[in-house]
């Protein structure tokens, strides 16, 4: 066991974790966060191959490290505009199921918006 | 070397326990909360894996920035209902699939080939035209520069799409509610001290990115945090969406880096090309101009859609 | 020299972690906010500085000690803001004051 296996191994399990998350908690603003939890892991993983592509000096593989600060920008911008997604939808329905069906048997009056 | 590894294992230890109480906190709060921890592990991870670049995006992107904003969103929904738990076979179904996913990534982590293929060489041969010393900033704005230039555009459409759930009426308005300004409260003087300091740490960090851990986004989002404490104290405003100088820094970084590659085709003979000599005045000149564009976006992220009337 | 340098970091790093440790324990069994939020700052801020003594005392160059120190000042002084913060709204909260 080696710090590189470690790390990789810890990515697989918080990957999962967040996908657990995602899929099973109905509530929106917990999908967000478990996706975000779900990127961390896999940007981990990918952080373990640029560490094994240490070489020409380098402690790890720069390509990989400047696409994880890539990724992590792009899923920033996206969770931002979830978010804002997520306000209006409390705005106009007063609650944030996604499931329509649940939606109107809690609150018929106020579908309208 | 072993008391290095028994550091890791704490740190992976820290990370999943972090993680599984993001998922299982009773409250978004606490989910929330338990998420910037989470972040904050894993920036000490990176820097573990000689990754200290990433572990400043990671700290201030993933902490803190995504942290603060799902923080705020979870107190603002605070009244929703509470969704129902997911039903017994769903979450059965959800655990298999998401072990199964473990498992497999695991596998692929545990058969990564050996000798492992790296890009480090190139990356390294790469460096020395452009006159940078740290090779992060050489793949993000030279190597790899275009995928950094299609970054900047994702943030830009992200801008767009939250600014676009305005109603008719609010277009071109301030995002959020005033702040009130307290002059007995901490926060005031937190936000009139700490901004000055802020700043020159922001443009330290820019300024050191070309050679050493650092850089435009870093930075930017040291520069965008400072805003965001001077409009949470109520001393400044955010501006409405339909000033022109407004929408001018934020498209200034991706259009001077978009100008900058469509002249590499007439000067350098590629898209993205530096001319010999010139590649370290353009990429610190690109750098400076994004850092001030990410500041803007990601404050008027962070803010929302306009909420108030636009001015008249 | 060196020897001497060591010796006072392993000292001040460990004093460091141990106020740490206090201020967790702290926060995990005082009653209240306001006796939470003490625990917190006093030892975290105490903490945090003693483990800064012991780095600066391993770089022993301006630059980086002028760096850990100013760590440790925005630390301070961030924390005692939102300490304070903390504090006024917990003492709004108070039920009949």
């Amino acid at each position: 066991m080696n710090a590189e296996v470690l790390f990789g191994l810890a990515g697989a399990v918080l990957a999962g974790l967040g996908l657990y998350g995602l899929v099973a908690d109905p509530a929106p603003l917990r999908k967000l966060l478990a996706f975000n939890l779900l990127g961390g892991g896999v940007f981990l993983v990918f952080g373990v191959v640029a560490r094994r592509g240490a070489a020409a000096g380098l402690g790890g593989d720069p390509v990989p490290q400047a696409l994880v600060i890539t990724g992590l920008v792009v899923a920033f911008a996206a969770t931002a505009l979830a978010v804002a997604l997520l306000r209006l939808l409390f705005e106009r329905t007063g609650q944030t199921l996604l499931d329509t069906a649940a939606q109107e048997r809690t609150s018929p009056d106020q579908a309208d918006g | 070397m072993t008391m290095g590894l028994l550091l890791d294992f704490f740190l992976v230890i820290l990370a999943l326990a972090a993680g599984w109480w993001t998922i299982g906190a009773k409250d978004s709060f606490g989910a929330a909360v338990a998420f910037v921890a989470y972040g904050l592990v894993l920036a000490l991870i990176w820097v573990r894996i000689a990754a200290p670049d990433v572990a400043l995006t990671e700290a201030a992107i993933g902490a803190g920035l995504t942290g603060g904003m799902l923080i705020g969103a979870s107190t603002r929904l605070e009244s929703a209902k509470q969704a129902t738990r997911a039903g017994g076979v769903t979450r059965r179904l959800a655990i298999a699939l998401s072990a199964l996913v473990a498992a497999a990534l695991a596998l692929a982590v545990l058969g990564l080939p050996h000798p492992p293929p790296s890009l480090a060489a190139a990356a390294m041969a790469a460096l020395p035209p452009t006159g940078l010393g740290n090779p992060v900033t050489g793949v993000l704005l030279a190597y790899r520069a275009v995928d950094t230039l299609l970054e900047k555009v994702v943030l830009i459409l992200a801008l767009l799409g939250t600014w676009s759930l305005a109603p008719d009426r609010l277009w071109g308005g301030r995002p959020g509610r005033k702040e009130r300004r307290n002059a007995a409260s901490p926060l005031t003087l937190l936000g009139q001290v700490l901004p000055p300091i802020g700043i020159v740490i922001g443009l330290h960090i820019l300024w050191v990115g070309a050679n050493e851990p650092g850089g435009a986004f870093q930075g930017g989002t040291i520069l965008a945090a400072m805003w965001m404490l001077a409009v949470m104290a109520g001393l400044v405003d955010v501006p409405a969406i339909s000033r022109t100088w407004l929408r001018l820094l934020v498209v200034a970084g991706p259009g001077l880096f978009l100008i900058v590659g469509l002249a590499g085709f007439v000067v350098a003979g590629g898209f993205l090309a530096y001319p010999p000599g010139f590649a370290k005045p353009l990429i610190l000149l690109v750098e400076v101009v994004l850092t001030l564009s990410v500041a803007a976006i990601l404050l008027l992220l962070l803010a929302g859609p306009p909420e108030r009337e636009p001015p008249r | 020299m060196s020897l001497v340098r060591d010796i006072l970091t392993v000292l001040s790093v460990t004093a460091g972690a141990f106020f740490f440790l206090a201020g967790t324990v702290g926060l995990l069994r005082f009653p209240d906010t306001l006796t939470r939020l003490h625990a917190l700052t006093k030892a975290d801020n105490l903490g945090l500085g003693l483990v800064v003594l012991g780095l600066a005392l391993q770089t022993w160059s301006g630059p980086a000690v002028l760096k850990l120190a100013v760590v440790w000042l925005l630390a301070l002084f961030s924390g005692a803001t939102v300490a304070q913060l903390i504090a006024h709204r917990a003492r709004d909260d108070r039920p009949g004051e």
